[in-house]
């Protein structure tokens, strides 16, 4: 009992990162149709951006933990946004209009040369962050196990809902967040009614960015290791969490990162930590069986 | 496209320099956490280093790239429009791609003589072989992929798991049972089809990206179990040890009791006789795999293959089943790559699952695609290049791979379409000509 809650906690934490990852998937391809590979590295950049922020901060002496996460936070989100941008502008932009494959091509190419352009300028060694949140609130304990809710999951899990909860305000009640959604139902209309899609568009690719900075953030507070691999291994699985939830749906996002958290933390606890990817990529494929469009995402209608 | 747009479009110094300026600020931006600030670990803890001069000479290179390369795009782009003023754009686009198609075949034809006497000429140099026969692997890994992707339309981002389900295959069978290379090449091609039928059964409702996910955690699933299946695989140590192919029965090996192919032909021993035959092995069989798509492609499974690409619910509207045209597709796709895959094995003499993580087929999904999709001729030019520019950049090796990267970006934004995008359609209206149309 105590366990499965423990595993609970675990999953819901990891569930809660992935989603934020996710959601950087889900709007991108529902804008411009694109399964951007370079985002899983783009959150690699933001947890980078975290380790020198931490650093720095902790060199000028700065010991307030919350400060010193608000700064960091401010300065990952506009640093990797910039990276959001610079990636659409670069790499997508001109292929806008060409075949689909095209500019998932380039996006492996982008998500190679982040890759190793991190690893060149800031080493390929584990970069150590020393743990800053320490503690936490003994929940259940029985037969000797005691279920632990740490401060830092409490951090992950709260950041995520006030994030999720701006978002939602933003794609649903604002004007950025309508013509956001105009230009995922029909772009040449969305133009034609005088509303810059490529202004729109760079701006998702910008929040995606800032979403998976606060993301990348997080992880480095909570593991307190970052290297220059973490990117494609998170980018795979929110990729995952994104389409078992329906991609292009964001609540859907967050539920397929939950629940793949979920599924991960459960199969390494009670069956085996080794196969827990087997796990995570056989349930994405019976789910697909059986509901090819994910779980919240709309069935396609195929006119002819 | 209008002509009239050239008129007073060139921009002044000024928005030039602010448009660089610009350039200037977001290569600031970029630069400050990644080339500006580092942190080094020192004694567990980690120190952070600046880099302000490097990070000034990266601002600086960008400011002036960018305005170099605006002003080359605006001449390049006011040349082009008072060439075209003068003749009909479409004339000329037809012309040239019916002139493209006899260059091809010509290039096709001059890349196999190439291929073929290449061995002689550089007989000497073992490096130069192991390249080619490398380019010759990825080679083949794209026209098996081809068939997938190329011409049933199908995104296969997990074509790694069949080169590994192939190299597996050979090495269990040559180490375990002392199969030999000859006998377990079709057998491991078998078992690797076996292996897309069973990928292609639970993809047969998805379509485009979901395609695209289920076949990469697929290729995941095979990597995974490589790892963790120590009694079969072997874990990540792999398997070593992994039989050479002889020369039909005759060993590549110093004299000695046993005829080896050195002795039977009357030759002095030498290392490099194995290569040279295992270079001309895959010469061989990427030529087979070449011949046998070019033939499919004529068959009604072939035609059926470029149809489903083209329309599937017309495919359905018009009887067909489209279950056995994706089944087919995946199954021939699949043993390709395993016949690559046996191959790999036999040349590496040991595997690991290293050798087939994502990226591998990432680089092969590229190839299919920087070639122009459905180009046999486009896959040999782009794996050319993907296996050249880290070849070439091995003397300044922690660039290879960022280069790699950039120039995946740069081909593909270059040419959207491929590196031959043009191809020769399958079916013709007799005495209709591409240039009649």
């Amino acid at each position: 009992m105590a366990l499965a809650l423990q595993q609970l906690i675990n999953g819901l934490t990891l569930g809660a990162v992935y989603g934020l990852i996710a959601i950087g998937y889900t709007m991108v391809y529902g804008i411009i149709g694109m399964i951007n590979f370079a985002h899983g590295d783009i959150y690699m950049v933001g947890a980078f951006i975290a380790v020198t922020g931490f650093t720095l901060l902790a060199a000028f002496g700065v010991g307030s933990v919350p400060f010193a996460l608000l700064v960091v936070l401010a300065v990952a989100v506009l640093f990797t946004s910039v990276y959001g941008w610079a990636v659409e502008r670069l790499a997508y932009r001109p292929l806008r209009g060409s075949t689909r494959l095209a500019p998932l091509i380039s996006a492996i190419g982008m998500s190679i040369f982040l890759q190793n352009m991190v690893q060149l300028t800031q080493g390929a060694r584990v970069k150590p962050v020393p743990p800053m949140i320490t503690g936490g609130v003994d929940l259940l304990t029985i037969d000797g196990f005691t279920a632990r809710l740490s401060y830092s999951q409490v951090l992950i899990v709260l950041v995520t809902v006030v994030l999720l909860a701006a978002f939602t305000w933003l794609i649903t009640r604002t004007s950025f967040g309508r013509q956001q959604r105009a230009c995922e139902q029909d772009r040449t209309m969305t133009a034609l009614l005088g509303i810059d899609v490529d202004r729109t568009i760079s701006l998702t690719f910008m929040l995606g960015a800032a979403l998976a900075a606060v993301a990348g953030v997080l992880v480095t507070v909570y593991y307190g290791v970052v290297d220059f691999y973490i990117g494609f291994i998170a980018g795979i699985k929110a990729f995952t969490a994104a389409v078992l939830g329906g991609i292009g749906s964001l609540p859907g996002a967050m539920l397929g990162g939950l629940l793949i958290g979920l599924i991960e933390a459960f199969w390494s606890n009670y069956l085996s930590a080794e196969y827990k990817d087997v796990a995570t990529f056989s349930i994405l494929i019976l789910v697909l069986m059986f509901r090819p469009s994910g779980l919240l995402g709309r069935p396609e209608v195929e006119k002819v | 496209m209008s002509p009239l747009v050239s008129v007073g479009d060139a921009p002044t110094l000024a928005e030039r320099g602010r448009d660089a300026a610009g350039m200037a600020l977001v290569a600031l931006l970029l630069g400050i956490p990644m080339i500006g600030l580092s942190t080094v670990d020192q004694g567990g803890a980690l120190r952070v280093l600046t880099r302000w001069p490097l990070l000034g000479v990266f601002v600086a290179v960008a400011f002036c790239g960018r305005l170099l390369l605006r002003y080359a795009l605006d001449l390049l782009k006011s040349r082009r429009q008072k060439r075209d003023r003068g003749r009909s754009a479409g004339a000329a686009a037809t012309q040239a791609a019916w002139h493209g198609g006899r260059v091809i075949d010509a290039v096709g034809w001059l890349a196999f003589a190439v291929a073929l006497v290449l061995p002689f000429v550089f007989a000497d140099n073992r490096y130069f072989i192991d390249v080619a026969t490398t380019v010759l692997i990825y080679v083949m890994l794209g026209w098996g992929l081809n068939v997938v992707v190329g011409l049933a339309g199908l995104l296969d981002l997990g074509h790694a798991a069949f080169y590994a389900v192939g190299a597996y295959a050979y090495a269990l069978l040559a180490t375990q049972l002392g199969w030999s290379f000859w006998a377990a090449l079709p057998v491991a091609g078998l078992v690797a089809a076996v292996f897309g039928l069973a990928l292609g059964w639970p993809c047969l409702r998805l379509r485009g990206d979901y395609l695209a996910i289920v076949t990469l955690g697929f290729g995941e699933i095979i990597r995974v179990v490589l790892v963790n299946w120590t009694e079969l695989s072997g874990g990540p140590n792999g398997i070593s040890s992994i039989p050479r192919p002889s020369f039909f029965g005759l060993p590549f090996a110093p004299p000695g009791d046993a005829p080896t192919f050195a002795a039977s032909f009357g030759l002095e021993f030498s290392p490099m006789h194995r290569l040279i035959f295992l270079y001309y092995v895959i010469l061989a069989l990427s030529l087979l795999t070449n011949a046998l798509v070019a033939r499919l492609r004529r068959l009604p499974v072939g035609r059926a293959w470029e149809a489903m690409r083209e329309d599937e619910i017309a495919c359905r509207a018009l009887g067909m089943n489209v279950t056995n045209v994706k089944l087919s597709a995946f199954a021939l796709g699949a043993m390709l790559g395993g016949v690559a895959g046996v191959f790999f094995a036999a040349r590496q003499g040991f595997i690991s699952p290293e050798s087939f993580t994502f990226n591998e087929s990432a680089i092969i999904l590229s190839i299919v695609v920087l070639g122009g999709m459905g180009s046999q001729l486009g896959v040999v030019l782009a794996s050319l290049v993907l296996v050249l520019i880290p070849e070439i950049g091995r003397d300044f090796s922690e660039y290879r791979m960022l280069l790699f990267g950039a120039a995946m970006i740069l081909i593909m934004i270059w040419r959207p379409g491929g590196i031959l995008a043009h191809r020769e359609p399958t079916l013709r209206f007799r005495g209709l000509r591409t240039e009649d149309r």
